[in-house]
C-alpha cells in the first residue's frame, strides 16, 4: 500500500493545471441546474461536495460515437461500385477527476461485458485503457444512496485508479492502481501520514450514515420466479412514463443502439446510448414486440440488474446503487422498493 | 503490427448474383472482396451474420448456404423494415457489408446417425436449407432425411428454383405444401402441422428441425408432440431484433441468454428453460 498523500484545498487548481496539460480533465461542473462533467476550466469551480446528476459515463463511453465512416465509389472504366469503410477505435488519454465511487465503480460492469473473450470491443477497450479515475470518497451521504445494497460502499475504490477522501482543509489522497500510483508525482501534493486517522473516519462516518442494508441476496431467484407474475409487474412500473431517464443518467447502464447518418454516397455508422425503457427497444420489423408494455420494459430493467446479470457474472450486482435513477425519475419510482417487494413477494 | 479485431467492423463484399425468390424475398449470394478472408472464412450451419447496407444499416439473416459450399455466402431476405427494403434495391456488382459468423449452430454433431425431419414455414425455410444441404453434402451421415416444406401459396415459396431437384431426390422425401387450392399445384394443400401429422414420422431415433411464422411453430410443436417427439428432439432457430450481434447492445436477451450468441438455434427443451419473452 502506497503512502497517503495529502493536498490542500487551494492547491487543487495547481493538480488539475497539471494534469490537463497532459490530458483531458473531466471534472463535476454546475450547467443548466445540473451537476455533469465537463472538461476542466480553470474559470469554472468544480463541483466535489455534493454526487454530479450524470456520472461520468461519457468518458469512456460516448452518448454518440463513431464506429466507422463510409464512403462508395466507382472506379475503373467500367464504374465498378466500390465501398470504403475506415474505422475510429483511438481515444484520447483523459482523467475522470472528482466523480464518487459510484460513478467510477460502474465500469467494473461495463468490463465483465465490453472486454468479454469472444468479443472485446476495441473501442471500449481503448477508452477504458485511456482513462484514469481519480475518486472522491463521499463525506456525506443522500437518502438516495444504497452503494452499501450492491457490495460497494462510499469509499468504495473499485474502478478507480486514485481515491481522494475531503478531510479539513482538503483531501488526502492514495494510489489505488498502477496506473494511479503515476499520477500523485506532483508538488502539490505532500505526505498526507498526519491525515490518514482523519480519512478514515471520514469514510466510516459515510458508512455508517448508510444504515444496514437489507438482505436482497435472493433477489436473483425472486425475480425469475416472477417474470410471469405480470400483475406484480404492472402494479410496479404504474408510474413509468417511460422516458428512459433512469437509464441514461445509470452509471451501469451499457445498452446502445447502432445507426447509419449520411447524405448520399458518405457518411458514418454510430453507436449511441439505447434505453430498454422505450417501446423502440425490442421493437422487430414485423410488428411483433417481445416487450409491449412498461411492465415487461421495466421488468428486464430490474431483471438484468439484480437477476440475469448477477447469475451470469459471479453474483456481480448490475448497480452501483448511486440512486440517480431514484432522485431523476420525474414520477418517484424507486427500482430500491421493486428489488425488495420482489424479494418479499417471492418469499410469499 | 495489426489491428486488434473489430467485431462491427464488416467485411466488405459484392453481391455475385440475386434470386428474386417471391414478390417479398429476394437472395443475394456474395463473396467478400477480400479473397484471403473469404478463403479463410469459415462457420457452422445455422450461424448467421449481420448484412448492411452502409448508409441505411444492418439486419441479422442466417447464412442459409451449407459450409460444404463456399464459392458464395447466401443470404435470403424478407422485405420488412428500412434495411431490407433498402436491400432489396441492389444488384450484382453492388456492395454490401458482412459480420459472421455470429451466433451458435445447429448441433450437428447429435444428429449423426439419425433419422431427420425438417418443418419449414415461409421464409422459416432459409435456416433449414443451410442445414438441409449440408447434410445432402454428407448424405452418408445421416439417417431418413425429410423435408416439409409450406408456403401460403405457390407464389409464396422461396427456393422454387431448387424445389425440383429436391422432390426428384430419391435418398430424401420432400413434401411440399400450400395453405389453399392453386391452379397447377401438383403438391400437398394443407397447413403445416395437419400435413406432418399425415406424414407421422416416426420419433424414435429422429430429429425434428422447424422454423417459420410463430403462428405455424406453436402448433407445429403440438403436432410433434402428438407424433412422440421429446422436447430434446425439437431444434427451432429464434429471431429478435438486434444491433451489436455479439452480446452487448442488450435487446436480444430472454433473461440470461442472448438469442445473437448463445442462439439463435435452441431445443425445444433449452427454450422451456427460458423465461417466457419471445
Amino acid at each position: 500500500m502506497a503512502a497517503v498523500k495529502y493536498i490542500p484545498r487551494e492547491k487543487l487548481p495547481e493538480w488539475l493545471k497539471a494534469l490537463a496539460a497532459q490530458s483531458r480533465v473531466l471534472v463535476p461542473v454546475e450547467e443548466g441546474g445540473s451537476v455533469v462533467f465537463r472538461q476542466y476550466d480553470p474559470a469554472r469551480a468544480p463541483v466535489f461536495g455534493s454526487d454530479a446528476t450524470a456520472p461520468p459515463k461519457g468518458a469512456v463511453f460516448p452518448a454518440c460515437q463513431e464506429l466507422f465512416s463510409y464512403a462508395y465509389g466507382k472506379e475503373g472504366e467500367d464504374n465498378a461500385p466500390t465501398l470504403k469503410l475506415d474505422p475510429k477505435t483511438e481515444a484520447q488519454p483523459t482523467v475522470v477527476f472528482g466523480s464518487k465511487p459510484c460513478g467510477a465503480r460502474g465500469f467494473l460492469i461495463f468490463d465483465r461485458v465490453y472486454m468479454g473473450k469472444k468479443f472485446p470491443d476495441p473501442y471500449y477497450i481503448a477508452a477504458r485503457e485511456a482513462t484514469v479515475f481519480v475518486t472522491m470518497a463521499c463525506a456525506t451521504v443522500e437518502n438516495t444512496c444504497f452503494c452499501h445494497w450492491v457490495g460497494s460502499g462510499p469509499a468504495d475504490a473499485a474502478g478507480s485508479d486514485v481515491l481522494l477522501t475531503p478531510v479539513e482543509g482538503g483531501y488526502t489522497v492514495e494510489a489505488v492502481s498502477e496506473k494511479g500510483a503515476k499520477f500523485l508525482d506532483n508538488p502539490a501534493l505532500t505526505d498526507g501520514a498526519a491525515k490518514a486517522a482523519e480519512a478514515e473516519a471520514v469514510k466510516k462516518a459515510s458508512r455508517d450514515a448508510l444504515g444496514e442494508a437489507p438482505d436482497i441476496a435472493s433477489s436473483p431467484a425472486a425475480l425469475l420466479s416472477l417474470f410471469d407474475d405480470m400483475e406484480f409487474w404492472r402494479d410496479q412500473s404504474d408510474k413509468c412514463v417511460s422516458c428512459g431517464a433512469c437509464t441514461y443518467l445509470c452509471p451501469t447502464c451499457y445498452c446502445f443502439s447502432i445507426t447509419d447518418e449520411g447524405t448520399g454516397t458518405a457518411g458514418r455508422r454510430m453507436r449511441s446510448w439505447d434505453a430498454c425503457m422505450h417501446f423502440q427497444f425490442t421493437l422487430e420489423a414485423s410488428g411483433h414486440n417481445p416487450r409491449p408494455t412498461k411492465a415487461h420494459r421495466l421488468k428486464n430493467r430490474v431483471g438484468h440488474k439484480f437477476s440475469y446479470y448477477p447469475t451470469l457474472h459471479d453474483g456481480l450486482i448490475a448497480c452501483c446503487g448511486c440512486g440517480r435513477c431514484v432522485k431523476s425519475c420525474p414520477v418517484s419510482v424507486d427500482i430500491r422498493e421493486i428489488v425488495q417487494n420482489a424479494v418479499a413477494k417471492a418469499k410469499g | 503490427m495489426t489491428d486488434p479485431f473489430n467485431p462491427y467492423l464488416p467485411e466488405v463484399a459484392t453481391i455475385l448474383e440475386t434470386v428474386q425468390e417471391t414478390h417479398n424475398i429476394k437472395t443475394f449470394r456474395v463473396r467478400f472482396d477480400d479473397e484471403a478472408k473469404m478463403k479463410a472464412f469459415t462457420f457452422e450451419p445455422g450461424q448467421v451474420g449481420q448484412l448492411s447496407a452502409p448508409g441505411i444499416g444492418e439486419s441479422t439473416f442466417v447464412i442459409n448456404s451449407p459450409p460444404t459450399r463456399m464459392d458464395y455466402l447466401q443470404f435470403s431476405v424478407m422485405r420488412a423494415g428500412e434495411v431490407t427494403a433498402k436491400l432489396h434495391t441492389l444488384t450484382a456488382g453492388d456492395k454490401v457489408g458482412v459480420r459472421a459468423p455470429l451466433g451458435n449452430s445447429f448441433p450437428v454433431a447429435d444428429m449423426k446417425g439419425k433419422d431427420i425431419v425438417f418443418v419449414g414455414g415461409g421464409i422459416g425455410m432459409a435456416p433449414l436449407r443451410t442445414l438441409f444441404l449440408y447434410m445432402l453434402d454428407n448424405r452418408a451421415d445421416f439417417g431418413k432425411i425429410r423435408l416439409l416444406y409450406g408456403a401460403r401459396s405457390p407464389q409464396d415459396m422461396a427456393f422454387s428454383a431448387e424445389l425440383p431437384e429436391w422432390t426428384g431426390r430419391s435418398d430424401i422425401e420432400t413434401t411440399l405444401t400450400i395453405d389453399r387450392e392453386a391452379e397447377g399445384w401438383q403438391h400437398k394443400v394443407g397447413l403445416i402441422p395437419n400435413v406432418l401429422l399425415e406424414m407421422a414420422p416416426a420419433a424414435d431415433n429422429c430429429v425434428a428441425i422447424t422454423c417459420g411464422p410463430p403462428i405455424m411453430i406453436k402448433f407445429t410443436l403440438e403436432a410433434l408432440k402428438k407424433l412422440g417427439f421429446a422436447d430434446e428432439q425439437i431444434v427451432t432457430t429464434l429471431e429478435k431484433r438486434m444491433k451489436c450481434g455479439i452480446g452487448i447492445c442488450g435487446r436480444c436477451n430472454i433473461g440470461t441468454s442472448y438469442v445473437c450468441v448463445d442462439g439463435p438455434v435452441y431445443t425445444y427443451a433449452q427454450l422451456k428453460q427460458l423465461p417466457n419473452e419471445l
